[in-house]
């Protein structure tokens, strides 16, 4: 369970990015957060593991208040949350095993990870993760040698090595095609729930938040204006989140696509990768 | 077209420095101040006339270069100079790794930033030439001397460039290693230097081949290794021997460069 209370973020230059956010997130649940560019999504989910320092207000994961940890304590409860990005932040230089294996750090002393001697046991699992996003064929290759879609799999088998208690998910799509997008989304939500992992998932595209969310959380200007399932998503409360425009064509298709969701849901993930997506991971 | 008869609408790049009596003024400044150098530089064309002949006497007394008579003197610089190159590029780049990411601002708190950054700009500060005479006062003539100043030289470019190289590099790559819960130095080596290697490796081989010229010329004002023999070959006027020197030094530079070009490209 996570607990926010009175979170307020001010930046050196004065910007108010949250103002005072309540938020609770039950143990299994995947929550969306949408809102504008500029309405502190990012700055919620960083403020959760500190890599952007609150300046008021508490979070708190499974009764660890993370706002007063030291540096060493910060450390261990940062390995309970995983992360993925929005540009996959894989570090591009370090094969895809590196990469998923750089979520055990956490767990071994620094000589250990300098010889890349990871326990067994890690490798086995990161194997075990990456068959289970159909990557496991590509372990020594290097991170830029992937299409998009697939460094964002490898994103999330970094984050799920950690074992954790929580995923912050940051804008997971922002960068891969509708196609992938779906895909990707499906797979943090299937393996959310294989792990009863709960999540936030920062995301500018209401359709697909809608689709995969169970329940979604608008942010503007740093307060949440919106906190309920995603059916009740009306143009009226897209108008408050994102300000007028015409919202018919969001609300109309998320039925459609509800039910496109269930028809592709029999297409596995792309194993075999066709050129087509290579290209498309190009971008 | 229709609309033809409005006139059409013009552009032209904005001009750099927006006010025009400034720009205009500077130009006129820069272009007196050049004549005005140029006027007080003192050009004796008789002197560079009866130069001539005397140039061309001293560059023919290298022709044809003698490689024998001073083989084993030679050797035995070229050898000195090289482990001397092998040394100090090492200790060198050793050093520099700890300063380098010391001066890099966006990983180095605020203090050891800036004592970082003294190091660099002192290391950079002297030419190779001045430091060894000061290391050759401080140590006596000899390869060590030498080694010393290189090393020192190395410091300077090799860490300023690493922390460049490191203010430039990706931050979310660093961030996400970060989010992981990996300790300072596990973040360093898992988020931080997988970005800079490459760059890195390729610049220690630069480095190499810039330590092996400068060994020469450190060596000249008694810092060992070929620089010295070169020295003593002009001192008795055996241009012959020196040019053979030159040509071996050259050789290497030339070994080296090629070998160094072919290994970055595979680095990469």
């Amino acid at each position: 369970m996570l607990r926010i209370r009175g979170l307020v973020k001010r930046y050196r230059t004065g910007d108010v990015a949250l103002k005072g956010i309540d938020l609770d997130v039950p143990d299994g649940q995947v929550m969306a957060l949408i809102g504008p560019s500029g309405a502190g999504k990012s700055t919620v989910i960083r403020c959760i593991n500190r890599l952007v320092e609150p300046t008021a207000g508490t979070v708190t994961l499974n009764d660890i208040e993370i706002t007063t940890l030291g540096r060493g304590e910060l450390r261990r409860a940062r390995r309970r949350m995983g992360m993925i990005f929005q540009e996959y932040a894989l570090v591009e230089r370090l094969s895809v095993m590196e990469n998923v294996l750089s979520g055990r750090l956490g767990t071994i002393g620094f000589w250990k990870s300098f010889f890349r001697k990871f326990p067994q046991s890690d490798i086995d699992e990161a194997f075990r993760l990456l068959a289970r996003v159909g990557l496991d064929h590509m372990a020594d290759k290097r991170a830029d040698e992937l299409s998009g879609g697939q460094r964002q799999r490898v994103g999330i088998c970094r984050a799920l090595i950690q074992d954790p208690e929580l995923l912050l998910v940051d804008e997971p799509t922002a960068s891969l095609d509708p196609k992938t997008s779906r895909q990707i989304m499906r797979l943090i939500k299937e393996l959310c729930a294989e792990r009863k992992l709960s999540a936030i998932i920062n995301i500018h595209d209401v359709m697909l938040a809608q689709m995969f969310a169970e329940r979604i959380v608008g942010l503007q200007l740093g307060e949440i204006v919106y906190d309920g399932p995603p059916n009740n998503l009306t143009a009226d409360v897209l108008t408050k989140i994102y300000g007028e425009e015409d919202w018919s064509a969001t609300i109309r298709k998320v039925d459609d696509e509800a039910a496109e969701a269930e028809a592709d849901e029999v297409i596995p993930l792309e194993l075999p990768l066709p050129s087509r997506d290579r290209m498309a991971g190009l971008t | 077209m229709s609309i033809a008869a409005t006139s059409p609408r013009r552009w032209k790049k904005p001009p750099m420095i927006q006010r025009a009596w400034l720009r205009w003024s500077l130009a006129l400044g820069a272009a007196i101040y050049l004549a005005l150098a140029l006027g007080t530089t003192e050009v004796n064309w008789t002197r560079v006339w009866e130069g001539l002949p005397r140039g061309v006497k001293f560059f023919s007394a290298f022709f044809p270069p003698d490689f024998v008579s001073r083989w084993s003197e030679i050797a035995e610089g070229i050898e000195e100079s090289l482990w001397m190159t092998v040394i100090s590029t090492v200790i060198g780049i050793a050093l520099s790794i700890p300063v380098g990411i010391g001066a890099a601002k966006n990983i180095a708190p605020a203090p050891v930033y800036y004592f970082c950054r003294g190091i660099l700009a002192v290391s950079r500060s002297f030419q190779e030439v001045i430091l060894a005479i000061f290391f050759v006062k401080l140590f006596g003539f000899g390869p060590f001397a030498g080694c010393v100043t290189l090393a020192f030289a190395t410091i300077g470019f090799y860490g300023k460039l690493l922390a460049e190289d490191i203010e430039d590099m990706d931050p979310g790559q660093a961030e996400a290693v970060r989010a992981t819960g990996a300790g300072w130095l596990q973040w360093i080596n898992y988020g931080v230097q997988p970005q800079v290697m490459p760059r890195m490796i390729g610049l220690g081989l630069y480095r190499f081949d810039i330590n092996f010229r400068e060994s020469a010329v450190v060596g000249i004002v008694g810092g060992g290794g070929i620089g010295a023999t070169l020295n003593t070959a002009f001192d008795r006027y055996e241009f012959d021997s020196a040019a053979a020197i030159l040509l071996v030094i050259i050789a290497i530079v030339m070994v080296v460069e090629y070998s160094s070009g072919y290994l970055r490209r595979w680095v990469q």
